[in-house]
């Protein structure tokens, strides 16, 4: 990490043009996770450019042994986003999707010409945290946010993208924040995508616990990295009409004290 | 055993407050406590490194190994039998046992035997098979199943085994004090010890270099059917071959590390064919495929064979600690049954199994072999996706194969996309989700499309 200064937001002047590659289900269900990326990393002076080509990254269809049907997924977002510098993801999972899964599904089907695409256009996909803390050396991203909030480390984040503490760096930054660490954090919350229908007891069995832990925090918001895993949680949330509420971290990062008031 | 799908088979053990319970405790102990020796450990991920390279050259040479094995094996004075299957493997143990006038075999646990039922089939061929791990025993007594590969009795607590030892050993009086009910135990198994003529093992290895069998466990039980009994018979996967004697040096770090969580098991047998005075006076060797080399086959489906059953991936596994070991239907459960049983059994048998796994990868980040199971999962979806579609009556009938085609469609073409998007904001809320959908809305509500989608905010902003 590099000194102090250069982690202040304002002092970044150098912006960058950055792809922004919103995922399917923030596209249609969770818009704002979508605009406040944007507002994000507009206020940190850099230029978001929305390839409208891009529609949904194929991961579900993969992970539920529909590769043949990703497959065309996998062409498109290549050709989406092929001439992008750098593609930004609020989401772990999708992030991981086209990082690890991309070249293992183009291979699987044997097409080498894609697994060549892939190899160029993969490394270049960021998961949001991953690129303020990795890539731009940002710890305070001048956010504002004055509410007692607890963290769920999703899986994809941080087992396949090794996000590691980079969320937790740009949680403690935020301004009026009251962090609290969520016991158990690192079990997986049952999602899992058509696993939370195919096995949908089980699923809730999970997230059950997860909740637990989650309400002994007594935040009135858990946040994490995917609006997949936080729509299930969320969900779980809502049904018990808990009063928490699942906060994707981009919305409390593109917070400030304008923007609360 | 004819298998229910893996959903319908959880069912009784979510509802089981008891099991949940012992469960979550017992899982997240021995976590607990992995992660600390392992911790310990400053080249810990070099080892596991190197446990998955010598297991991957291994596996790419196994036929010359198992050669070696068997030659260095039998210039020890051991025998070596093949077995091509369950069948086969069954009838040359039950065959050993007859031809030296055995009723009775006392056996240390084994997964291999139960994986081709050895005791039922020796009971049809009038020999007992006498489980002597205290595990196993009380598996074995009460007429049970095994729900972990470590720590078979794991859903049983105390009570219940005191209840079992009055009920079915030779005691008036026992309290629920562990130390109490070992020495029962003891006593019991000390009998058998003595009487049998045959002592049955499984192998966690056997090194091709030198012929030697190698047995790890914790309770000296094992030792006993190793060296009592004038004749030893083990059966072994050929996937556990090694080739060299300094390979034990890497597996057995990982393997006591990762399976009970300590540095070193209390009791490592090892031995080379027969020794003349020294333990048993004739040795065999099982050498058992049933089914591996069809494993070992499938380019992704090989590094199944790597295993060395510590079965820390059960201990890590969210499905395994909410649903136990006996909704897998099979004598390997958890993360790495749901690979292991379906490449064993077929996927007609265990179809489900691939799917009961969220892929959270925390399987893939403690196995000491690093056997990357979620993309095993995966690529076995797959192949049950692809069995499905081959029949044409089942996939015209198959509702979850029409709802990812037509998925794919839309997603494959902006316009359709986006006029999915705004379907999706017409369509009202659903308190309930229909169909296959159901299980979503049974314990969480459902987001509803807001009036404007991201792309929409975007082109008007």
């Amino acid at each position: 990490m590099s000194g102090a200064g250069s982690r202040k937001a304002s002092s970044r002047s150098e912006g960058m043009r950055v792809a922004l590659f919103i995922t399917c289900l923030a596209d249609t269900l969770f818009p704002e996770t979508g605009r406040a990326t944007v507002r994000l990393l507009e206020r940190l002076g850099h230029e978001v450019d929305f390839p409208e080509e891009q529609t949904c990254c194929g991961q579900m269809h993969f992970n539920s042994g529909y590769a043949r049907e990703a497959l065309p997924l996998v062409r498109r977002f290549v050709s989406a986003f092929g001439d992008a510098e750098v593609i930004v993801c609020p989401s772990g999972s999708c992030a991981a999707m086209v990082r690890e899964g991309y070249e293992r599904l183009a291979a699987s089907e044997g097409d080498e010409a894609l697994v060549a695409e892939v190899a160029e256009v993969a490394p270049r996909v960021l998961e949001l945290s991953e690129f303020l803390v990795g890539r731009l050396g940002v710890e305070d991203v001048g956010a504002y946010y004055p509410h007692r909030v607890t963290y769920h480390p999703t899986c994809h984040s941080l087992r396949a993208l090794r996000v590691g503490d980079a969320p937790l760096r740009l949680l403690r930054a935020v301004r009026g924040i009251d962090l609290v660490a969520l016991p158990e954090a690192e079990e997986c919350c049952g999602f899992g995508g058509t696993f939370a229908v195919k096995n949908a007891d089980t699923s809730i069995a999970i997230l059950s616990d997860k909740l637990q832990n989650v309400l002994s925090t007594r935040a009135e918001a858990c946040t994490a990295l995917d609006s997949s895993c936080l729509m299930h949680i969320g969900g779980g949330l809502s049904r018990q009409r808990a009063g928490v509420r699942a906060v994707h971290l981009a919305e409390i990062l593109a917070s400030t004290e304008a923007s609360a008031a | 055993m004819s298998r229910v799908p893996f959903p319908e088979a959880a069912r009784p053990a979510l509802a089981n407050p008891q099991l949940r319970r012992n469960l979550g405790h017992a899982t997240r102990t021995i976590r607990a406590k992995r992660a600390g020796v392992v911790a310990e450990l400053p080249d810990w991920e070099e080892l596991r490194e190197a446990g998955r390279a010598l297991k991957e050259r291994t596996l790419r040479h196994l036929d010359v190994y198992l050669e070696q094995l068997e030659a260095a094996v039998e210039a020890a004075g051991g025998h070596v039998h093949w077995a091509r299957d369950a069948d086969e493997a069954n009838r040359i143990v039950a065959g050993l046992a007859r031809d030296h006038g055995a009723d009775e075999v006392v056996k240390v646990k084994s997964l291999a035997s139960d994986e081709i039922e050895l005791n039922e089939a020796l009971a049809v061929a009038g020999v007992r098979a006498v489980e002597t791990d205290l595990a196993e025993l009380i598996i074995q007594l009460s007429d049970d199943r095994q729900s972990h590969i470590l720590v078979p009795a794991i859903h049983r607590n105390r009570a219940e085994i005191r209840e079992l030892f009055l009920r079915t050993l030779e005691v008036d009086e026992l309290s629920d004090d562990p130390a109490e009910l070992a020495e029962a135990a003891r006593l019991h198994l000390r009998r058998a010890f003595l009487r049998a003529r045959v002592g049955f093992s499984g192998a966690n290895f056997g090194v091709a270099e030198t012929g030697t069998v190698c047995v790890v466990e914790s309770e000296g039980n094992g030792r006993m059917c190793t060296t009592l009994p004038p004749v030893l018979i083990t059966l072994m996967g050929i996937e556990k071959v090694v080739p060299l004697w300094s390979d034990l040096e890497v597996f057995l770090q990982l393997l006591p590390r990762s399976s009970t969580g300590e540095r070193m098991n209390p009791y490592t047998s090892l031995w080379t064919g027969v020794a003349e005075g020294d333990g048993p006076s004739e040795f065999h060797l099982v050498l058992l495929d049933n089914g591996r080399t069809d494993v070992l086959a499938d380019e992704v489906g090989r590094q199944t064979l790597a295993c060395i059953r510590c079965s820390a991936c059960l201990n890590v596994c969210p499905v395994y600690a909410r649903t136990g070991g006996h909704a897998y239907q099979s004598i390997y459960p958890g993360p790495i049954g749901a690979i292991l049983t379906p490449q064993l059994a077929g996927l007609d048998e265990a179809g489900s199994l691939p799917y009961a796994s969220s892929l959270c990868g925390a399987c893939y980040e403690v196995c000491p072999v690093k056997i990357d199971i979620p993309q095993v999962l995966v690529h076995l979806r797959g192949k049950e996706v692809a069995a499905r579609a081959a029949s044409p009556a089942r996939a015209r009938l198959d509702p979850e194969r029409a709802a990812m085609r037509s998925m794919a469609w839309v997603f494959a073409d902006r316009t359709r996309y986006e006029r999915a998007q705004k379907a999706a904001r017409l369509g009202r809320r659903l308190d309930r989700l229909p169909g296959p959908l159901r299980g979503w809305t049974a314990a969480r509500d459902l987001p509803t499309a807001p009036p404007q989608s991201f792309r929409d905010w975007w082109r008007a902003r």
